[in-house]
């Protein structure tokens, strides 16, 4: 047994996984304390990773060498890119997974892991020395000394599932809740929300009727989500759509008072964004038909999951509507829908790094701090387990900032504005939209992670021959020039004002790519198509970044003014009350994020800024 | 008497232009401030001049003390606004830049913090009370539509694959960008109504006929503006009279008293009382017994002030006590009685709703840049509604950052609100 470690990461959820392996990579020794070895990896809402938002954050995760998008990639089974038709700002990568191909993905890649120890257990309680965090107690008694903590316990913390009039105290379906862990919060006087979410039933994909359905493919060829994946390599398959029926919806409004949705029984904030079957039909039971997508959760089980129908009505109304469904008249259910609510700490309670600021050396990410989603966890997990191993190290903290990714933009959403239902990335969040694409996650974020220490040496090379190639191909492309007369010449209609244009500005014409270009400059040819793919988004979006990063200037310079942690915003005068209680509360680290607290004023900055630190000068 | 502030590397330019020479630093000089283009002499003012960097700013800083009123401030801001390189300073501008020059001192701040925040406060309730809540409504109709424009584009972005979001949603929003850019625009147009606000605030008497408006205002101007007769009904048309109250230019109107009555010209002139009554700022509601006033309709937006007339006839003390709780104020506008209590309640009211300071011209210049700022984002939107949503959606943030400047931040959270009220979103 285990007695000394520098970093333990509790829970071996999305979050979990990545933490541990983040500060594993960062050098510290790392132990991660787990119920089950088993269940590492498990994804235990629908077979999916990416989507809108979210793919970004796989690509982030996959920048600072995380294991999401890898294991994604080795797991994927159908691969899409939504919104293709769309700007490449707004595309997101999205795979469905085989269940198992995942965890034991996830599982092979800690195995992998230098420095890195996994401990099965159950944490009771922290070890407090000196105001720090110095270990945890497990509930076998056992010890383990550490310098940081991440704990990453998902909807564990005095989870309890709904099905009907049956209530469960439970972590996941079948998997008992942690209750020690929300004493131990309580006793550090951390702020605990309470919030919902729901999953829907699961079937037997041998009792579906899938020649009625509309079948959808994925993209032809896959697209990878790591930068590190040469091809996906397993059998790509199909997905099929159905609807909800007016009967369907009939079932929903007479068993509408069975649902502890809406019987009273479940009084905590679900997302507005992902509803019960149960809110659609209440707020939107004037559209026909909803739509349903059966998922397939692997390639060698029959179990599918059909997205669109999360419901905690009782297990005979959820098969009563699964059968009023075309295509699924005669469907098992393999196991049925439920909804769960679980405590949540007030992420306002975090550092933009995920520290708790009432207990140096503690880290929180995941769902624990009021998000959804496999991949917001991810990108917490990862950060956290970089900043755990910061701390352990005696390093100061990374922080990723909003104009950098998703990542940052969620982190800082949280530590500023807490939540009041679980958090889910949208692109729309993302104010640098433009810059911060799913195409460029790795040049925002992988100079940062090998600067940090977490960006292993394949990556560093891979990384390094990526950006001299762009950089080659860019440079070509900005020396190559034509006049409009020549360019008419190869069809290409351009103001006839005899002023040469550069090939490179030329991308940025609608419906002009390198692969046009190349009967003007046959030597094109040679810029590898991924390289020339990128290019080509950079030119077609050159004007709105050049404007953006002016932007990010101003937004970077307020962000790099500190103010201290321990100011004492009682002896700043002229503050209102509600605004020395909310700085209080969240202890904004510089002037930028103080300015984005809900009420800030113009004065109330300027107040602030006679206390600030100012910016290092670079 | 105000003081104007300049800082930056065109103060002295602009002093040479305004106030002849560059004076010695740090010595105040008597000087005729004149306007740079017609040499015309807008105020003799006293000028003091800080050489950067041994300034609040660290840079080179003048401050005009000016002796003036309202309208030689506003001459002066205006003359130094077409300057070259002369803008007017965000709020909590100066601030910045004394930090950034690393001159910030903590008193001073908090100084400056004080007339930031009254600054700021003061613009908020001028949007508000620039013709009596009108304008307010008119900026917060525009945000509300342009956070339903954003919606309806990042619905598609966001939620596309999920069948979802309508087809065609984008028509919509495309309508209503084209909308509110127009409307916008003919705000600002010559003779818009943002040309037209007056300044200071608004007052309007209410009351049934014969409660005694007419004599009121009369007593106030000191001279026979209205009309007064002892025949229900007497004051058909609107009549305003320019009033300084405490040192605040203010509008106070007579109005017809309202009641139903079978007279067309009458009629006509108990809806516009109303519908001035409907913009002011303060409302005065006036009756000469018990009941007359609360029976009157209150217009929401404005301040509301009771009024019980013709004190000189209350004769029993009792009807004296239960006067005082049902009213404001108690006034007899033929002995003069209560009269200047009343005035210095309203000067008061006025004084908190115009804010100290800073003239409504300043405002108004913010807010036309900001307007400016957001119709042109709005143009650029439609404009590349073929380089892609996600351009369009771009170009519609700035336009609400724009507008958010005199409405109050638009937050994504406002966006997503909004998208999930309108559509069904998620699996
Ligand atoms: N005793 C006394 N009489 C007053 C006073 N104020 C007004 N009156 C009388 O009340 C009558 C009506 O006064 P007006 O000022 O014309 O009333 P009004 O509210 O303007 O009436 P309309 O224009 O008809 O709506 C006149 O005969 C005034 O002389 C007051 O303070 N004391
Ligand atoms: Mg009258």
């Amino acid at each position: 047994m285990i007695e000394r470690t520098d970093v333990i990461v509790v829970g071996g959820g999305h979050a979990g996984v990545e933490a541990a392996a983040a500060a594993a990579r960062m050098g510290a020794r790392t132990v991660l304390v787990t119920l089950s070895q088993a269940t590492i990896g498990a994804m235990s809402c629908n077979p999916a990773i990416g989507g809108l938002g979210k793919g970004h954050l796989v690509r982030e995760v996959d920048a600072l060498d995380g294991i999401m998008g890898r294991a994604a990639d080795k797991a994927g089974i159908q691969f899409r890119v939504l919104n293709r038709r769309k700007g490449p700002a707004v595309r997101g990568p999205r795979a469905q997974a085989d269940r198992k191909l995942y965890a034991a993905a996830v599982q092979g890649a800690l195995a992998e892991t230098a420095g890195l120890t996994v401990v099965e257990g159950e944490v009771d309680d922290l070890i407090v020395e000196g105001g720090q965090v110095a270990g945890v107690r497990l509930v076998s008694g056992a010890e383990i000394r550490c310098a940081a903590v991440v704990i990453t316990t998902g909807t564990f913390l005095r989870g309890l599932i709904h099905m009907g009039e049956r209530t469960i105290p439970a972590g996941r379906i079948g998997e008992k809740p942690s209750v020690g862990l929300s004493q131990t919060f309580e006793g550090l006087g951390l702020a605990l929300g309470r919030l919902k979410t729901g999953t829907p039933p699961r079937l037997d994909g041998r009792t579906i009727d899938w020649a009625a359905l509309d079948m959808q493919d994925g993209d032809v060829p896959p697209e990878p989500f790591s930068t590190l994946t040469a091809e996906i390599a397993q059998p790509q398959v199909q997905c099929g759509i159905t609807r909800t029926t007016p009967a369907t919806h009939a079932i929903i409004r007479e068993n509408l008072a069975r649902s502890p949705l809406y019987s009273g029984q479940i009084e905590s904030r679900g997302p507005r964004y992902c509803p019960s079957i149960e809110d659609k039909i209440v707020k939107f039971g004037d559209r026909e038909g909803h739509q349903i997508f059966l998922e397939p959760e692997g390639l060698d089980v029959d179990t599918v999951y059909p997205n669109g129908i999360s419901t905690s009505l009782p297990e005979e109304v959820q098969l009563a509507i699964v059968h009023s469904i075309p295509g699924l008249e005669r469907a098992v259910i393999t196991r049925p829908g439920y909804a769960i609510e679980y405590d949540h700490v007030d992420p306002r309670e975090l550092t933009p790094g995920l520290e708790v600021r009432k207990l140096a050396g503690l880290f929180l990410a995941g769902q624990i701090n009021g998000t959804t989603g496999y991949e917001e966890a991810s990108a917490q997990g990862i950060v956290a387990g970089i900043n755990a191993a910061r701390k352990a190290g005696g390093g100061e903290p990374v922080i990723v900032d909003r104009a950098s990714g998703y990542v940052g933009v969620m982190i800082d959403d949280l530590v500023t504005k807490g939540v009041t239902e679980p958090y889910r990335m949208f692109t729309s969040r993302a104010e640098y939209r433009l810059s911060l694409r799913a195409d460029n996650g790795d040049q925002r974020l992988t100079p940062l992670g090998i600067a940090a220490g977490v960006v292993g040496r394949e990556r560093r090379e891979a990384f390094a021959a990526k950006m001299a190639a762009m950089d080659s191909a860019r440079e070509r492309l900005e020396t190559l020039s034509v006049t409009p007369n020549e360019a008419a010449r190869h069809g290409i209609e351009l103001n006839r004002d005899g002023a040469r244009r550069r090939a490179y500005d030329l991308l940025s014409y609608p419906g002009i790519d390198i692969a046009r270009l190349m009967p003007i400059w046959p030597e094109l040819a040679a810029i590898p198509a991924r390289i020339a793919a990128q290019i080509e988004v950079e030119a077609q979006y050159a004007v709105y970044l050049d404007r953006q990063d002016s932007d990010i200037e101003a937004f970077r310079k307020d962000e790099g003014i500190a103010l201290p942690a321990d100011l004492d915003y009682d002896s700043v005068s002229g503050l209102s009350n509600e605004l020395r209680d909310k700085l209080v509360r969240i202890r904004p680290g510089n002037l930028g994020q103080a300015s984005r607290i809900e009420g800030m004023t113009p004065a109330a900055l300027g107040l602030l800024l006679s206390r600030a630190k100012r910016p290092k000068v670079a | 008497m105000a003081i104007v502030r300049v800082s930056g590397p065109k103060v002295r330019e602009a002093l040479e232009r305004m106030a002849g020479s560059v004076p010695e630093p740090r010595r105040a000089v008597l000087r005729a401030v004149t306007h740079p283009s017609t040499g015309e002499v807008l105020d003799q003012a006293l000028v003091l001049f800080f050489a950067g960097p041994a300034s609040f700013t660290g840079e080179d800083v003048v401050e005009l003390h000016l002796h003036g009123g309202r309208a030689v401030v506003a001459a002066v801001i205006g003359a130094l606004g077409a300057l070259d390189g002369l803008r007017l300073a965000e709020p909590g501008e100066f601030t910045r830049r004394a930090f950034d020059a690393g001159q910030l001192d903590l008193a001073e701040a908090e100084g400056l913090a004080d007339l930031v925040q009254a600054e700021t406060e003061m613009q908020r309730r001028q949007a508000l009370s620039q013709a009596g809540g009108v304008l307010s409504r008119v900026y917060e109709g525009w945000r509300a539509r342009l956070i339903r424009a954003r919606a309806m584009i990042e619905a598609e972005l966001d939620f596309a694959d999920e069948d979802d979001v309508p087809a065609g949603v984008s028509d919509r929003a495309f309508a209503e960008m084209g909308a509110v850019a127009g409307e916008i625009r003919a705000e600002l147009a010559p003779g818009g109504a943002g040309e037209r606000l007056r300044e200071g605030a608004e007052i309007v008497l209410l009351g049934a006929p014969n409660s005694g408006k007419s004599t009121l205002l009369n007593a106030i101007a000191g001279r026979d503006v209205a009309i007064v007769t002892d025949e229900p009904g007497t004051t058909r048309d609107l009549l305003e009279v320019r009033l300084d109250l405490g040192g605040y230019p203010a509008t106070m109107v007579d109005t017809a008293g309202i009641r139903e009555t079978e007279s067309r010209v009458e009629r006509e002139g108990v809806r516009r009382a109303r519908a001035r009554a409907s913009g002011a700022d303060i409302v005065v509601l006036l009756a000469d017994g018990l009941d007359a006033a609360s029976a009157l309709p209150a217009p929401d937006g404005a301040e509301l002030l009771r009024v019980r007339t013709k004190a000189d006839l209350i004769d029993s003390s009792a009807e004296r006590d239960s006067v005082r709780t049902r009213f404001d104020h108690t006034l007899s506008a033929l002995t003069g009685a209560g009269v200047p209590e009343f005035l210095a309640d309203l000067s008061a009211r006025v004084a908190s709703r115009l804010g100290s300071g800073e003239p409504q011209m300043i405002t108004r210049n913010r807010h036309r840049v900001a307007l400016e700022a957001c119709a042109a984002a709005l143009d650029a939107a439609q404009a590349s509604r073929g380089a892609g949503p996600e351009i369009v959606a771009e170009e519609l943030r700035r336009a609400s950052d724009a507008l958010g400047r005199v409405t109050g931040r638009v937050d994504v959270e406002d966006v997503l609100g909004a998208i999930f009220g309108e559509f069904c979103i998620g699996k």
